[in-house]
């Protein structure tokens, strides 16, 4: 087995993400370049794991921007929502009313309907 | 994974968490202010640029807050949020990329935090994690992101394809790529002399 070939493992071999195998393990035992190239890689991976807490300083104005972008948006949701509930008691009232009237209608034309049979019933 | 928090203030984050997800503004406004600077940061991380940072910070509250019904709380808020943000930066790089000609750079260097406010990342000397920085955000954007999502942050290859929207064997690919790329930027001289010897 050649370095280059296991150079080319060495990424996933690092944290035993990928695969290795014994004839890669034991090139490895006994080449001090192998070895040096998997130190190198462990070195990066656990300063990568550091890089984690090491906070980078924003900018002083970021935190009141995205309170206020989230006050915004808040403000946009409770407009949005007191209008959807008037247009509910817009259309609730409009379908009331229309309800209200068809009855009135049915009422008009049944009391019309009986007193033309008690009228035909006098006649005959 | 070490975040730097103590259990007590973990404690807090999932009690205004709780608060937050029955619709408690506040509640969530406290956790903007609590996280806030840790969101930035992985934000500059990904974007390698302080400007789109901050937009990526706003939009990825702004993404939490209308999402945080839909949070069943079976993870960390920030593991939660870290997902949020990667798709936020991905987005917003994948949007730059269509406007820009020229490759993102860094504004300018970004100011890390005090190290005395940070103990555990004294570990490696402060040249080293400059360098790393650096190199970092020399990545081009599609090895950075997983790289920093995977080896900094702690995220599973799972969550990463899902949020950059890749398949899982893609993750791993850049992965490989990007541990690969950024191991000859760190350590290109003493590669190099290593080679000579």
């Amino acid at each position: 087995m050649r370095c280059e070939d296991v150079a080319q493992l060495l990424p996933e071999a690092v944290d035993g993400s990928g695969p290795v195998d014994l004839t890669v393990q034991s090139h490895i035992e006994s080449c001090l370049r192998c070895q040096a190239e998997l130190a190198r890689y462990r070195r990066m991976l656990r300063a990568l794991q550091q890089l984690r807490t090491r906070y980078l300083e924003p900018s002083p104005t970021l935190l009141a921007q995205t309170l206020a972008s989230l006050e915004e948006v808040g403000e946009r949701q409770a407009v949005r929502s007191l209008l959807s509930g008037r247009r509910l008691a817009y259309a609730g009232a409009i379908g009331g009313a229309a309800v209200a009237a068809a009855a009135a209608t049915t009422a008009v034309l049944l009391a019309r309907s009986r007193r033309r049979a008690s009228a035909l019933r006098l006649a005959g | 994974m070490a975040t730097g928090r103590t259990p007590e203030m973990e404690e807090e984050l999932e009690r205004l968490t709780v608060a937050a997800r029955g619709g408690d503004r506040e509640a969530f406004d406290e956790l903007v202010r609590r996280t806030y600077v840790d969101t930035y940061t992985l934000a500059v991380r990904l974007t390698a640029n302080e400007e789109d940072a901050q937009d990526v910070v706003q939009d990825a509250y702004l993404r939490a807050w209308k999402g945080m019904g839909r949070f069943r709380g079976d993870a960390q808020f920030t593991t939660w949020l870290y997902r949020i943000t990667a798709n936020a930066a991905s987005t917003l790089v994948q949007k730059r990329r269509r406007h820009r000609s020229e490759p993102l750079e860094m504004a300018g260097e970004p100011v890390e935090l005090a190290l005395e406010a940070q103990p555990e990342a004294a570990t490696e000397s402060a040249l080293m994690m400059s360098r790393l920085s650096e190199a970092v955000a020399e990545l081009p954007p599609k090895l950075r992101a997983v790289v920093v999502l995977k080896d900094v942050y702690g995220l599973s290859h799972e969550a990463i394809a899902e949020e950059l929207g890749i398949s899982v064997a893609a993750a791993k690919v850049r992965l490989h790529r990007g541990r690969k790329k950024l191991r000859e930027i760190l350590f290109e001289e003493e590669g190099r002399s290593a080679h000579a010897v």
